[in-house]
């Protein structure tokens, strides 16, 4: 539904301030470690589309590093979502190569990590 | 000649208001109200608005005068007797921190809102009301500035509040709240503050927060907040009239207003979701839980008000059963919030001592031990080690409320909310299925909002970097981060140990 | 579940004739006591009569002194020279 405004030309006052153009050629993309709920939110972290896949791990890092999971995640065994479906990510090859465009959100699952105690902290 | 006998309140609010709503003759009616239309709200009768505290601007400015002298004299026995060295704990300054940097500039945004309403209804009884309730708003303002200036005197995170609410990324929640109610037409205005918040959630704010100062020793604060609290009343009256009014003046109106109360009443639940945080873990006494609060004060109070419009055809708001289910666990999931960010805030954080756990355990049976406990006691674990926990990173927001995206499914607190909508080929994210139905009712509204971490990316926000972005802030390297071992701890520590030292210097 | 009228009074001596009035005219009233605050809670309707202030406060009394003491209600207001009143009752 449109908005009720008082002029007809609202759009001209009421500019997008959220456009990929506007983030200086970087994507900002949410990165997401499921069942760590003790991380307040999905991280947010401005990458050139040319980012190999492989460099999510050390992003992640920056963040999520001071769990005590973290230094035990087997990479090759975690499984991924990028904006809701499952994804097989080559780490070779960049993340504008393989979907992820301006605020896409990208989740991973740690198998047998569930947090601290296991109780999805 | 004889005394005539005193008017009554009736006669006398009707002879201070008679006449002011003329029709005009030079101009147009419509071109002197050219905001009370567009909206698509239908007023037929404006005559038959009342105000049942029939307040006319002479007793208006009496009671006002008298409330004012009562304060200053309060503030100023506070200042000259050293209140500050009598509060509970200096952990409880935090507080203050938080009222004055989000909630005193949102009162001066309800100053400048109940201006324009006040100019731009055509009818005389909401005009009279609403400039009355702006003068309230402007007031409250000053004086909580006035009284908390005090306290800037001694502690940090306090100086820069006007600078830090324009800026400052949690505070863009109250901010952008009242941004947008103030952007909408005059109608939508008046269900927004005027109902929805000053009727329906107004009390969650004043009551517990007061009475909290009350019992935390904070004299000062306990009167500007019940004193401001005492023009609560009014505008809690005007709140109840508009939505009456308007539901009594067309059917057309109803599902217009239902639209606003289902979208305002979600926007002040999440806006209040930093006052659980308040009354659950910042207040070092305690004067009730906020799941206790919000039984009193919406599933009680808000069930009999929606009753009684039940026979207008207004429903409870959208959206209210997952609000109610969702105070088991808010309060914990935005101090856990505030703990691990607390060092890029002007505020203080600390790990919760084995008492108050035990409190929260007994306040949330269904919650506390078995989703949040956990999360202190990691945290207590890497204090002990020497690495206090703090998320070293920007974070995702919610497009519509502007609070990270921290909420959990309504059935799941082990899951995180992600709502997602597609507009004009872009994505936008949200924490609620409440946040996302707003923004989907006028996405070309909200795609233009002001957003922080997004503007730290696009480089608006001083710099690429922490420190740059703090300093943008206008945060002192003191003002947030963990309270114990700062300076405001210090202090506090060598006022409590100062007993044997002279005063005189 | 009854529909509660309700009122919000300082805890202080200026407000207590008030209350006082309030829980002699309404016999079902419940009390709840805060730090600083006082609320009353009626099941359906509350009433503050003038009468009854001023017999205990022992002078006159306008009702709109209300004003000075009170922090919060819920109901429909109805206010004239001699009565206060909070009321879900149509
Ligand atoms: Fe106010
Ligand atoms: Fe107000
Ligand atoms: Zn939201």
């Amino acid at each position: 539904m449109p908005v009720k405004a008082i002029v007809d030309n609202y759009k001209d006052f009421n500019p997008n301030r959220d456009l990929p153009e506007q983030y200086h050629g970087n994507l900002m993309v949410y990165l997401y470690w499921n069942k760590h709920m003790s991380f307040v939110a999905a991280m947010a972290a401005p990458l050139p589309p040319p980012t190999p896949f492989g460099a999510l791990p050390e992003v992640a890092k920056s963040v999520y590093g001071t769990h005590p999971d973290f230094e035990k995640i087997d990479w090759s065994k975690v499984e991924w979502t990028l904006d809701g479906n499952p994804i097989t990510p080559d780490f070779a090859k960049s993340i504008g190569e393989q979907g992820v465009r301006h605020k896409s959100l990208i989740r991973f699952t740690t198998p047998g990590l569930d947090g601290f105690e296991g109780k999805y902290v | 000649m004889a005394p005539t006998k005193k008017m009554g309140i009736k006669q006398k609010y009707a002879h201070l208001t008679r006449g002011l709503d003329w029709e005009t003759t030079y101009e147009k009616m419509d071109d002197v109200f050219p905001y009370d239309k567009f909206e698509g709200i239908k007023i037929t009768d404006w005559s038959k608005w009342e105000d049942p505290f029939r307040l006319t601007m002479d007793s208006y400015w009496k009671f006002q005068a008298e409330k004012e002298r009562k304060l200053y004299a309060v503030i100023d026995a506070f200042a000259q007797n050293n209140g500050q060295t009598n509060i509970s704990d200096a952990r409880y300054v935090n507080v203050l921190k938080l009222f004055l940097t989000g909630i005193s500039p949102e009162e001066y945004q309800a100053h400048r809102g109940f201006a324009f309403t006040g100019r731009h209804l055509r009818g005389v009884g909401p005009r009279v009301a609403c400039q009355q309730q702006s003068l309230d708003e402007l007031r409250h303002f000053q004086t909580q500035c006035h009284t908390i200036s005090h306290f800037n005197k001694f502690f940090n995170g306090l100086s820069e509040f006007r600078t830090m609410h324009d800026r400052v990324f949690y505070l863009s929640v109250p901010k952008s709240f009242f941004d947008d109610a103030r952007t909408a037409g005059p109608f939508e205005f008046m269900i927004a503050i005027g109902f929805a918040f000053e009727y329906v959630l107004t009390n969650l704010l004043f009551v517990p927060f007061m009475s909290g100062a009350a019992y935390n020793g904070d004299m000062s604060t306990v009167t500007f907040g019940f004193s401001a609290q005492s023009d609560e009343s009014r505008h809690m009256t005007l709140g109840i009239e508009v939505i009456k009014f308007l539901l009594e003046q067309h059917p057309d109106n109803l599902p217009i207003v239902q639209e606003w109360v289902d979208k305002w009443f979600w926007r002040g639940f999440r806006l209040l979701g930093l006052v659980s945080m308040m009354m659950d873990y910042m207040l070092p006494k305690k004067v009730m839980s906020w799941k206790e609060a919000w039984e009193i004060y919406f599933v009680e109070a808000g069930g009999s008000l929606f009753k009684d419009l039940e026979r207008y055809g207004l429903k409870m708001p959208k959206y209210h059963e997952q609000a109610t289910e969702a105070c088991e666990h808010i309060s914990h999931q935005l101090y856990g919030l505030l703990y691990q960010l607390s060092h890029v805030t002007g505020l203080h954080a600390w790990m919760p001592d084995d008492e108050h756990m035990d409190w929260l355990s007994e306040k949330y049976p269904n919650t506390f031990d078995k989703y949040y406990r956990p999360r202190f006691e990691l945290w207590k674990q890497q204090e002990a080690e020497g690495k206090r926990f703090y998320y070293n990173g920007l974070l995702q927001l919610c497009h519509t409320c502007q609070l990270p995206m921290t909420f959990t499914e309504p059935d799941d607190p082990t899951t995180t909310c992600f709502r997602e909508s597609e507009y004009e080929g872009q994505h936008y994210h949200f924490c609620s299925d409440g946040c996302k139905d707003i923004f989907d009712r006028e996405p070309e509204k909200y795609i233009s909002s002001w957003l922080p971490i997004q503007q730290i990316f696009q480089g608006n926000c001083g710099g690429p970097t922490i420190p740059d972005v703090l300093a943008y802030y206008m945060f002192g390297p003191n003002d947030g981060g963990e309270y114990v071992g700062s300076e405001d701890n210090k202090l506090w520590e060598s006022w409590k140990n100062a007993t044997t030292k002279e005063a005189a210097e | 579940m009854a529909q509660i009228a309700s009122i919000t009074l300082y805890q202080n001596d200026e407000a207590r004739p008030v209350m006082e009035a309030i829980l002699q005219d309404n016999p079902t009233a419940r009390v709840l006591n805060m730090p600083g605050a006082v609320k009353i809670d009626v099941d359906d309707e509350l009433v503050i009569n003038r009468a009854t202030v001023e017999e205990k406060l022992g002078s006159e009394w306008d009702p709109q002194q209300i004003h000075m003491v009170l922090i919060s209600m819920a109901g429909n207001l109805d206010e004239d020279d001699d009565q206060i009143k909070l009321s879900w009752k149509h």
